[in-house]
């Protein structure tokens, strides 16, 4: 009767709100503790320029977070929601890191950061960065312990099988899981360059704009002079530094989480060939086994049978290099692991009530090729572009400004989107890769630990109630993006008196009858 | 009975008590934005009441439906997927509200601000009202089959009592939230939240005390009788206690009656979590709903570690912001403009 699988709508709404949250969620990790570090350095230094930064960014900061709670709550809710046999099955060991979350993580990033947007001037300077720093420390936490529960998902351990369920025997397990180390480090690092993009992204077109008004100018060496713009709030010589403070920290930061990302990657990627060697065979387009990485395939990446696919570019002994640290080591393609995976896990889906009227048909344990190959070379290209992006940056403005170039000065503003493509197509690689599982087989875990994603749809919901909250939702989504953009385009392009109201009120603050200004600056950086 | 299922029983119990209390004025504050105040500045007054902790108090109701998760994964997950639309349009609700609240300032068109307020507004409204529902149904019933899934359709959960339960929250957040502006604010919003109180208190608290009742009436005993009345005494009391501008009183006391009623409510059903309505062998309880014992242990010891430590700091957040926000402490709007020669 319904047209489509609830399945399908289901899966559609969950990759489209995680991906869309984890949009706000690395721009929150990545600008946080910079944004900490910048406070900081104005408490120890007594230097403006650290004080109008820390507000500057700060404000972007809380633009974007609000909009990573807001969506966060979906994320809670909805396994519940569209997912109920999922949760059911898992839910004694899948579930405590997600309260643990909740009650170790969520609460201190919410109330601290309650306690530094309302502090200013309230609190004594040393417990105010404090409380950004807890908050901070917050949003890492809270990064570990969801990735400790999807790590979970894509190796499942620390469970013995108890009446056909997986039940908790070892926290330590799960906790210390090889596959959520891997993953969380990769996922900080992914975040602290998307914070550095951005950073390095607005700040040069800020400093373009003092170029293209002709506030700063070269001399015949191409070094900056730093001049001012008295009618212009905020664009006076200070204003220069802060900027090209931003873009040189924005920079460095991307660089440093590059190679971080470098190293967790690999260290991710070795973990996968042992942990899902089907979904690193077919991030390869892998059909046949052999030790060559591709670096262009063509042909049908979606056949099933692999026969369509040729390597156009592939490096001979790379794989296994990426696999196994050697050039020689066989690397099983595709072909070898389908009929293994059959042995071990079935080639149909059990005749069971839960699989509806999936039930008893044959299981592809292919991944969608297109979007495992793709996704695994795009998020490695986007994120080499960024970091390459970060030192070309650093080179071009070494005399102390940018070119003035407008072509340049918008690659720099799209480039903040690059280490967003990259964090979005690796998450879509590593989650779209482990299907048709929702919890992928731990090849040397517990017999039986595994589940289909045919199977943890929730049963009693409809089609029509799944597709309301699909429209619905990205709906929604999509008109906060106008919003949000909106507004973060609405500040930068207000530099740092967007961010510093008593910047405005300098020549009449003396007209309050009971002299808060204090108190003033506090909710105008507020609410 | 068990002793770990029903020590988290009790937490879950908590946790959503908790969040009754403290989202409860939030809520209603957000509602309050669509009527109580006169210009801006008033409505700045209000949102800036509750600026430094809903965020905070946002999370006891993430905190309570994770601790559902992990302590009682069948609970959580039939109430959930059997409430699927509703459940949604509280998290649309919720997601308005909390963009409204950080958004709405930042624009300095009056069509933005009404926009936002509305987007508030609204968004608090259906939040509560849907949570409310959801309270009442798992403690009333909802058609489940024997694997704990909705039979009868999406809108099978739409009885009169998630209408009951949906007026109870939203009226008690109307109350609360007026409480709570009288206590937290200075000069006109305070006075007519004080006003509101005294006309609403007796009307807004009528269905929470229908509820209340209706399940007292039900399976309760003589010890939430006792906890019933002492919440209806407590009610009294804060009206009164308002009546005279004893504001600190008439907030504790309507939090008593918030943490008595809804004590009340979660005992007399206890052991059940979800009754099923089409046959009682298919009830949700404490026992058949929960994790593994080695599961609740290691979340006791979290919980043992991390609820005091929240309560700590909650409880801190609220001494370091205690002063009132006067609508002298609300600065000119700040419009942001183009840092460009033009």
């Amino acid at each position: 009767m319904d047209a489509i699988d609830p399945l399908l709508i289901a899966r559609w709404q969950f990759g489209i709100t995680t991906v869309y949250h984890f949009w706000m969620v690395p721009l929150t990790l990545g600008l946080g503790p910079v944004v900490a570090f910048m406070q900081m350095r104005w408490h120890r230094t007594g230097d403006d320029r650290w004080y109008r930064m820390t507000k500057f960014w700060g404000k972007l900061y809380l633009i974007n977070f609000i909009m990573g709670v807001a969506t966060g709550l979906v994320q809670e809710f909805q396994f519940g929601l569209a997912w109920s046999e999922y949760s059911r099955f898992v839910g004694d060991v899948f579930g405590a890191p997600l309260a643990m979350e909740a009650l170790l993580a969520f609460f201190i990033e919410s109330t601290f950061l309650g306690l530094w947007i309302f502090g200013w001037g309230r609190l004594p300077k040393r417990i105010h960065v404090a409380c950004l720093w807890i908050a901070v420390a917050g949003s890492i936490v809270s990064a570990y312990f969801i990735i400790v529960a999807n790590s979970w998902m894509q190796h499942p351990v620390g469970v013995e099988l108890i009446d056909g369920r997986p039940v908790m025997v070892d926290i330590w397990a799960l906790l210390g899981n090889n596959t959520a180390i891997a993953a969380f480090t990769h996922t900080i690092f992914g975040a602290l360059a998307v914070g550095g993009g951005f950073m390095l992204g607005i700040a040069w077109y800020q400093l373009w704009q003092r170029r293209r008004d002709g506030i700063d100018t070269v001399d015949v060496e191409g070094r900056v002079i730093v001049g001012e713009a008295p009618e212009i709030l905020g664009r006076d010589r200070a204003d220069h530094r802060v900027w090209l403070s931003s873009l040189r920290i924005g920079a460095v930061v991307a660089m440093v989480a590059f190679a971080g990302v470098a190293v967790t990657g690999d260290l991710q990627a070795k973990l996968m060939f042992e942990q899902q060697p089907l979904k690193m065979a077919a991030a390869e387009g892998a059909c046949h086994s052999g030790t060559s990485f591709s670096v262009l395939s063509v042909g049908n990446l979606g056949s099933t049978d692999c026969d369509d696919v040729t390597a156009i570019v592939e490096i001979h002994g790379a794989l296994s290099f990426l696999a196994h640290g050697d050039f020689t080591t066989e690397i099983r393609g595709i072909n070898e692991l389908i009929p293994e995976y059959q042995r071990l896990y079935g080639t149909h889906l059990p005749d069971n009530p839960l699989y509806g009227e999936r039930a008893g048909q044959e299981i592809n344990y292919l991944p969608i090729m297109e979007v495992t190959y793709w996704g695994f070379r795009l998020m490695i290209g986007f994120g080499a572009i960024a970091a390459f992006a970060a030192a070309v940056a650093l080179w071009l403005t070494r005399k102390g400004t940018v070119p003035r170039s407008k072509p340049l000065m918008q690659l720099a503003v799209l480039g903040i989107a690059a280490p967003f493509a990259a964090n979005s197509a690796g998450w879509i690689f590593t989650e779209m890769g482990r299907q048709p599982f929702v919890v992928a087989p731990n090849p040397s875990g517990v017999d039986g630990v595994f589940m289909f994603t045919a199977a943890a749809v929730s049963p009693g919901v409809s089609f029509s109630e799944m597709l309301f909250s699909l429209v619905a939702l990205t709906l929604v989504y999509g008109v906060l993006m106008v919003f949000e953009l909106k507004l973060l385009i609405r500040y930068v392009r207000g530099g740092i008196a967007s961010a510093l109201p008593e910047m405005a009120r300098r020549d009449d603050d003396d007209d309050r009858p009971d002299g808060r200004a204090s108190d003033d600056d506090v909710l105008a950086f507020a609410y | 009975m068990e002793f770990l299922p029903t020590l988290w029983f009790v937490i879950v119990a908590v946790l959503w008590i908790g969040y009754l209390f403290l989202e409860g004025f939030d809520l209603g504050v957000g509602m309050h934005m669509l009527f109580s105040a006169k210009d801006e500045k008033q409505k700045r007054v209000m949102l800036n009441a509750i600026g430094p902790v809903w965020d905070g108090n946002e999370v006891w109701l993430i905190t309570a439906g994770g601790a559902m998760f992990a302590a009682f994964p069948f609970w959580y997950a039939s109430l959930f997927s059997a409430l699927y639309i509703p459940l949604v349009v509280v998290l649309l609700g919720l997601i308005f509200r909390a963009v409204a609240i950080e958004y709405r300032g930042k624009g300095h068109t009056a069509r933005w601000r009404r926009g936002w307020d509305l987007a508030l507004g609204l968004g608090s409204l259906v939040s509560a009202f849907g949570i409310g529902a959801a309270l009442a149904l798992t403690t009333t019933g909802l058609p489940l089959d024997a694997n704990g899934d909705r039979v009868g359709g999406a809108w099978a959960w739409f009885t009169g009592y998630a209408v009951l339960g949906g007026l109870a929250v939203v009226g008690f957040s109307l109350v609360h939230g007026a409480v709570f502006l009288a206590l937290k604010t200075e000069g006109e919003v305070r006075h007519r939240a004080r006003r509101f109180v005294k006309v609403a208190l007796p009307i807004g608290l009528l269905p929470i005390a229908g509820w209340v009742l209706a399940i007292q009436f039900d399976t309760g005993s003589a010890v939430t009788w006792a906890m019933t009345a002492v919440a209806v005494l407590a009610a009294v009391v804060a009206w009164f206690a308002n009546a005279r501008g004893r504001e600190g009183w008439a907030f504790m006391m309507l939090g008593g009656f918030i943490l008595l009623g809804a004590a009340a409510i979660f005992t007399a059903v206890f052991p059940v979590v979800l009754p099923s309505t089409i046959d009682s062998a298919f009830d949700l309880t404490v026992t058949n709903a929960s994790s593994s014992d080695y599961t609740l242990g290691v979340m006791s010891i979290v919980a043992l570690f991390g609820v005091p430590l929240v309560l700590a700091y909650q409880g801190w957040t609220y001494w370091v912001f205690r002063k009132r926000v006067s609508p002298l402490h609300i600065p000119e709007a700040h419009p942001v403009v183009p840092a460009v020669r033009q």
